[in-house]
This record gives structure tokens, sequence and C-alpha cells, in this order.
């Protein structure tokens, strides 16, 4: 399968524009990878935030008393 | 009706990957070596497509600006911040790939006689005043109104920029890079899926950061409704970036 | 509409002439920085290109310095308060503020110009005099629409003595450009070339399309 794939490709000049032309075409690839890696710091940060959040109704808060017990509804299952 | 910025972005990635991957494909295995430059004309396939959607781009963020004038709406505010912010890093890219082609080319890392290069980075410039003009002001209603009247006058500035760079340099000596046009069929087709792909990843990119700032709005209005108004930390100063409500509407907190 | 820009325009000039702090700035900042290019290049005299390069980049930073002044003591008195109570169009503002900026450059020009002609300049200017005013008034036209807009813009952020220039030199780019091809053939003695209508051309597509965006954009400015 790998020589299959091997025969096909045409022969690749890297020790002269070929570097170059990688060169461009990492450009992209680093582009993309760097937003994937921003995105997923934003989703673990959010994770976090979110575990916090579940944790929340847990402590008692100090209105918690005087407030209506519709407040707990908000609390997810 | 609480939008969701994330619905058909998985349709929108998978396209986008396999775009990418035939266009990869096209690129190495199909389209034929040019006569004068040899291997390294492949690098017009991401250069040019690059520049080309990071022009459409910007025009595109002005567009979404003069919306967001026209409503009052801020999630056009927050498109176009978007819009703009993801264009500047594809012109960033162009710069660089561009860069990496004159040098391999001429053996300079710059030439001033390329046009495109030479408008890209006057309009890098630009644009990369965006942010810094955003972050100086604090009252975001105003923030918002402000960016957008920016982004109205630079995206009318790209093509006028255009046309006043060539107009400079056509004289002078003869394109350095090779034109777009006379090209043979199966360099056309390669092209023409190369930009599709990388438009394609544009609408991904961009369609994730909106999705992104949308879910991280959402989760800060749930803390509040939670925590109470007292818990919420303190915003970490000021802030760049669009505010937008949890309901996705606009931040004053009418209907959205 | 019309008396109302008058009326601005008048106030504009007569705090102008009593305070003294923009022109008079403007033009000895252009007279020392030919001073400045003939040290920095070691030249007595320049001519074509290298001329058109320095007469335009002196104007060009001296009439952004100017710019940033336009709005700045409305903004900190009051003045667009003021401005907004009145029942007027808006767009006044800017017609008014387009014009003052416009008497600036003029004034700029008039004390520039000779100056460069006098300290720099190694050609003769008689014969080139309509073309390069031609030049000058186009470019005019476009710095004070692009200054007036982007000082508008500038002067509500926090760090706005940078912004400005920030914002406004990239925007005026196709001006230097066109003001410097257009004004390069009268800077050469002997062989008086003319100047490229081409260049002239440019000038007023970016002075009108500017202009235009400009009135639409102005009042989204000046809510509160």
């Amino acid at each position: 399968m790998a020589a299959l794939i091997l025969a096909e490709v045409p022969a690749l000049p890297l020790n002269t524009a070929g570097r170059y032309v990688a060169a461009a075409y990492i450009v992209l690839f680093v582009i993309v990878v760097i937003y994937v890696a921003i995105i997923g710091l934003r989703l673990s940060r959010l994770e976090r935030d979110l575990g916090e959040m579940l944790e929340l109704p847990e402590r008692p808060p100090q209105h918690a008393e005087t407030e209506q017990p519709a407040h707990t509804e908000s609390t997810p299952a | 009706m609480t939008p969701q910025y994330g619905r058909g972005l998985r349709t929108l990635s998978i396209l986008t990957v396999a775009m990418l991957a035939l266009a990869l494909v096209l690129v190495f295995f199909y389209a034929p070596l040019e006569a004068e430059q040899g291997f390294l004309q492949k690098i017009f396939y991401v250069h040019v497509p690059l520049a080309i959607i990071a022009l459409s781009g910007f025009v595109i963020g002005g567009l979404l600006a003069i919306q967001h004038l026209r409503t009052r709406d801020s999630r056009w505010d927050m498109r176009s911040y978007v819009v703009i912010h993801m264009s500047l890093i594809f012109a960033v890219g162009t710069l660089i790939t561009g860069s990496i082609w004159a040098k391999g080319s001429w053996g300079h890392w710059w030439v001033w006689n390329e046009p495109t290069l030479v408008s890209f980075l006057i309009i890098f410039l630009l644009y990369a005043t965006y942010q810094p003009l955003r972050f100086a002001i604090e009252d975001p209603e105003r923030q918002s109104r402000y960016a957008s009247v920016f982004a109205i006058t630079a995206g009318a500035f790209v093509p006028m920029n255009f046309i006043a760079v060539r107009l400079s340099s056509a004289y002078l000596h003869p394109r350095v890079l090779g034109s777009t046009s006379n090209l043979p069929g199966s360099m056309a087709l390669t092209f023409l899926v190369s930009l599709i792909a990388l438009a394609l990843l544009f609408a991904t990119l961009c369609k994730l950061e909106l999705t992104a700032k949308h879910t991280r709005a959402q989760v800060r209005a749930l803390r509040r409704r939670l925590a109470g108004d007292d818990e919420l930390p303190a915003r970490r100063g000021r802030s760049a970036v669009p505010v937008i409500s949890a309901t996705g509407g606009p931040a004053a907190g009418g209907a959205g | 509409m019309r008396r109302t820009v008058g009326a601005l325009l008048r106030k504009e000039l007569l705090v102008e002439l009593r305070t003294l702090e923009s022109v008079p700035g403007m033009s000895l900042f252009a007279v020392t920085t030919f001073v400045v290019f003939h040290f920095a290049l070691n030249r007595s005299s320049v001519e074509g290109d290298l001329a058109a390069g320095i007469l335009w980049v002196t104007l060009l930073f001296a009439a952004v310095l100017g710019a940033n002044r336009l709005f700045v003591a409305d903004a900190d008195q009051g003045g667009f308060d003021g401005f907004l109570l009145a029942p007027v169009d808006r767009t006044a503002m800017l017609i008014s503020k387009v014009l003052t900026m416009l008497a600036y450059l003029v004034v700029l020009e008039l004390v520039a110009v000779p100056a460069f002609a006098l300290l720099l300049l190694g050609a003769p200017l008689g014969r080139a005099l309509p073309d390069l005013i031609a030049t000058l008034a186009l470019c005019d036209v476009g710095i004070a629409v692009i200054g007036t807009l982007v000082a508008a813009l500038a002067v509500q952020t926090r760090a706005r003595d940078l912004l400005g220039p920030l914002l406004a030199l990239p925007l005026l780019l196709p001006v230097v450009i066109g003001g410097a091809r257009a004004s390069s053939p009268l800077f050469v003695s002997g062989h008086l070339g003319s100047t490229q209508g081409r260049w002239l051309l440019s000038l007023a597509l970016y002075d009108l399309v500017f202009g235009l965006i400009a009135y639409a954009l102005f009042d989204f400015l000046l809510e509160d």
C-alpha cells in the first residue's frame, strides 16, 4: 500500500525549491493548529467554569436561607 | 429564541477537511510543473487563495459592520469582529507565504515590486490597529459603534489601496510572482479547489470562534444566575471583544 | 445647513486665531523637518523622486499632527454636548471640521512649500507651479477628510495621540502615492516634466469615495 503511494509521488526536490514550498504549506498548517489549541484552551476553561458552577448550590450561599425555593429549580440535575 | 452558533459546525468541518485533502492531492499529484518556476510555483496554490480570502474577509467585515450600524444589533458587531480578526490572520499568512515565495524566487525575503505583497503590508498595518482601537474605548456600546465605523472605512480602503499600489508600480517592473490569468485547465482546477478549501477553512474557523465566544457568554450568564450577582468575579480589566448577552441578542438586554 | 457650517467654521477659525495652537506648530514642524532631512540625507539639494518624497512625508506628518488637535477641545470641554443639543444637522460639524483642516493645510503649504524650495529643492519651481497647486489641492482634500474622520475616532479613545497617526497613515498612503508620483516630474531641473493625469484622477477618486464615506458615517460617531 505504501509502496503504491510512493510510486506515485513525484520526485520532490527537497534540497532546493521543495524546502520553500514545504515551509509555505507548513505555515498554513501551523495557523490551523494554533487555532485548534486556542479553542482547546477556551474549552478547558469553560469546563472548569461549569464544574465550579455545578458545585455551587452544594455550598450554602450566605443569602440562600432567605431565597425562595424556586431558586433551586435552576440547579442542573 | 437563542441562536445556536454551533449548529452545522460538524458538517462544515467535515466538508473543510475533505476539500483540503482534495486540494493537497491535486496540488502535489495532479497539477503540472510550471515551466518557469518549477516546483516553487506550488506555493501559488496556498498564497493566492489566502490573499483572496483575506481581502474578501476584510470587505465582508465592513459589510457586517454596516448591518450593525443599521440594526444596532450587537450580534452583527460580533460577526464583524470575528471575520476581521480571522482575515488579519489570513493576511499574515499571505505575507509570510509571499515572503517565502519571494525568497525562493529572487533570494530576497521582501520585494517592493510585487504589488500584492505591498498592498497587503499596508492593509495589515491598517487592520492591526483595529484591536488597539477597540481596546482603547471602554464603553462597550461606543466601542462597537466606533469599531464599525472603522471597519467600514477600512473595508472601502481595501480596493482603493490595491488600485493605488498597482498604479504606482505597474510601469516599473514586471510582475515577479506570476499572475492568475492564462492558467492551463489543470492548474485552474487545482487553484479553484484550493480556493474553495481555504474559504471553507475560513468559514469553519470563524464559526468555531463565534460558537466559543457565545458559549462563554452563556456560561457567564448562567453563573450569574446561579450564584447571584455579587459572586460574579471581576471582569479582567478592559476587553477588546464585543459583548453579547447569553441569549445572543443585543447586550442592552432587549428581546433578541 | 450652510449657515450652521458657516457659524461653526467661523468659530473654529476664531479659536485658532486666538489660541494659535495648531497652525504655527504644524508649519514650524515642517520647516524643522526639512532641516532634519538635510542632515539625515547629507544633501544640500534634492530633485525628482527624492524631492517629492521629502516634501510629501513632511506634509503628511505635519498634517497628521495637526489633525490630532481637531477634536480635542470639543471632547475635553463639552463642545460635543453643546453641539448635540442644538437643532442642527450633525453633518455640519463634519463639514466645518473638514474645511477647518483644509484651511490649516493651505496655510501649512504656504509656509512649507516656499521653505522647501528655499532650503532643499534643487530645481526652479516657477513653471511647475500650476501643476503643483492642483496636486496639493487634491491631496489636501483627501488628507482633510481622512484626518477629520480619524481624529473623531481617536479623540474618544485613551491613547488618542498615538492612535490617530496610527490609523491615519495607512489610510493616507494612496494620497502619498498620488501626490509624490504626480509631483516628482515637477521637481526636475532642466527638462520640465508634467504631471501625469492618471495620478490626479486617482486622487480625485480617492477624495470622492472617502468624502462620501465620511459623510455617511460621521453621524454615528457623534451619538452619545
